[in-house]
């Protein structure tokens, strides 16, 4: 186990992000300019969708669909079980544990493309499919959490003698989650790479293959600045809300491992299972949220979800939910 | 050359709510806008962006009536929960007509 960690502290993703804390840390004025960032992260997402398509077209409907059945499990389960642990745990308000159940229901598809390569170095690789059950993670885990908080503020404004639905039509949000970039990217992606197989793979991998895992590495960089900015915030939110971001991902990756393998993933299919439900959006929660639960304080979701949950997760998290999943599959 | 006198309406508010106060400022009569992105920081720090500190600046240059109307919708319809700010100047344009479009049935 601590071999197993100490590997993947050793390893570019999790350096180049220390290197990214570090640097924010001491003041440097170091960051990647906003469009290289917007640039890096469309071309790690089409090309992880493109790479799952050609995947999937080998792949069968067998093979897939209890794993596709899980990850749906998963991503009900995941934003109530955020929600309960919020609101009846840390007594947060409903809009404010409403706004953490969208971004930990959802996943983070950086942590998502870091467990794959972390399967890869280990010599135990998730299943090529993969990419697909995380589309599939992505948008229902928003969409309860941000029904269960609109139920509850409606409530709250007819017990208070105001009508229902002031803001955010659910409509309005359905089109925003589903045609942000990550679905576009990797759906259109899958899509495309479905349907050009492996012989297009061929003719576009020396740009989207060989550059890959350079990108990953800068875009980690650029990840442990902006985590390292809100490390300041941490002050702010309380102890409940540190000891929630260490404790909810164990939870939902321990859930997501052990239903992985319960759906016949390989150990590395299971892990990266895990880093997803582990996970925590914070590219499609917080507009989403911003725009449907206004009166949720985003200060306490994107802190969890980026200076707590996700540095947890690339330094200490994937190792811990392999070592999970080689118990299940022994 | 003839100037007229009207209204620069600026708002400065989180990203996430530009697609809705520009589509708004439409209804509210406005016949244009300006949206630029700057950095800043305001008394909250509530933005919900994985990059802290963008905002948008939109303007609009529109006749006084509309401008007010600009103003009590934001105030009344973000204020609250939102980290968004408005305020009006005086400015001189050229060709007033351009600026005072017929303004739309309904509104908001």
């Amino acid at each position: 186990m601590l071999d197993i960690l100490k590997a993947n502290l050793l390893s570019p993703i999790p350096l180049a992000f220390a290197l990214g804390i570090f640097a924010r840390l001491v003041k440097s004025e170091f960051s990647l300019p906003k469009d290289i960032y917007s640039a890096l992260s469309i071309y790690l997402l089409f090309a992880l969708g493109l790479k799952g398509g050609v995947e999937l077209s080998h792949a069968t409907f067998d093979e897939i669909i209890a794993p596709a059945g899980v990850t749906l499990l998963l991503g009900c389960i995941t934003p109530i079980s955020t929600f309960a642990a919020m609101r009846y745990l840390g007594r947060f308000s409903a809009s404010d544990a409403a706004g953490m159940a969208a971004h930990y229901g959802s996943v983070s598809a950086v942590t998502f493309i870091a467990a794959q390569q972390f399967t890869l170095r280990v010599g135990a690789p998730a299943e090529g499919f993969m990419p697909t059950l995380l589309t599939l993670l992505e948008s229902p885990g928003i969409h309860i959490a941000l029904f269960i908080g609109a139920m509850q503020r409606n409530r709250q404004l007819i017990a208070a003698g105001g009508s229902a639905g002031e803001h955010g039509k659910i409509t309005a949000v359905l089109h925003e989650v589903l045609t942000g970039r990550t679905m576009i990217l990797l759906v259109g992606g899958l899509v495309v790479g479905y349907l050009m197989g492996e012989n297009g793979w061929k003719s576009v991998s020396p740009f989207f293959d060989s550059g890959f895992k350079g990108a990953l590495t800068l875009f980690l960089l650029e990840m442990g600045v902006v985590a390292g900015g809100r490390l300041g915030d941490l002050k702010k939110v309380g102890p409940f809300l540190l000891a929630f971001g260490v404790v909810m991902p164990l939870v939902h990756g321990a859930l997501g491992v052990a239903l992985g393998s319960w759906a016949g993933l390989s150990a590395g299919g299971a892990t990266v299972l895990g880093t997803m439900a582990a996970s925590a959006s914070y590219i499609a929660a917080p507009p989403a949220v911003r725009l449907t639960l206004p009166e949720a304080n985003p200060t306490y979701s994107l802190t969890a979800a980026l200076a707590i949950t996700f540095p947890f997760n690339i330094l200490a998290g994937i190792p811990i939910y392999y070592h999970l999943a080689q118990r299940f599959a022994a | 050359m003839l100037t007229y006198p009207f209204k620069l309406v600026t708002i400065i508010a989180e990203p996430v709510l530009e697609p809705r106060i520009t589509q708004e400022l439409r209804k509210l009569g406005a016949s244009g806008f300006t949206v630029v992105e700057g950095r800043g920081e305001g008394s909250r720090a509530l933005h919900a962006a994985e990059i802290p500190g963008i905002n948008v600046r939109i303007e609009t240059i529109v006749p006084l009536e509309v401008a007010e109307r600009i103003v009590q919708h934001v105030a009344k319809s973000y204020f609250n929960d939102y980290e968004v700010i408005v305020y009006l100047s005086d400015v001189q344009v050229v060709r007033g007509e351009k600026y005072s479009p017929a303004p739309k049935s309904g509104g908001l």
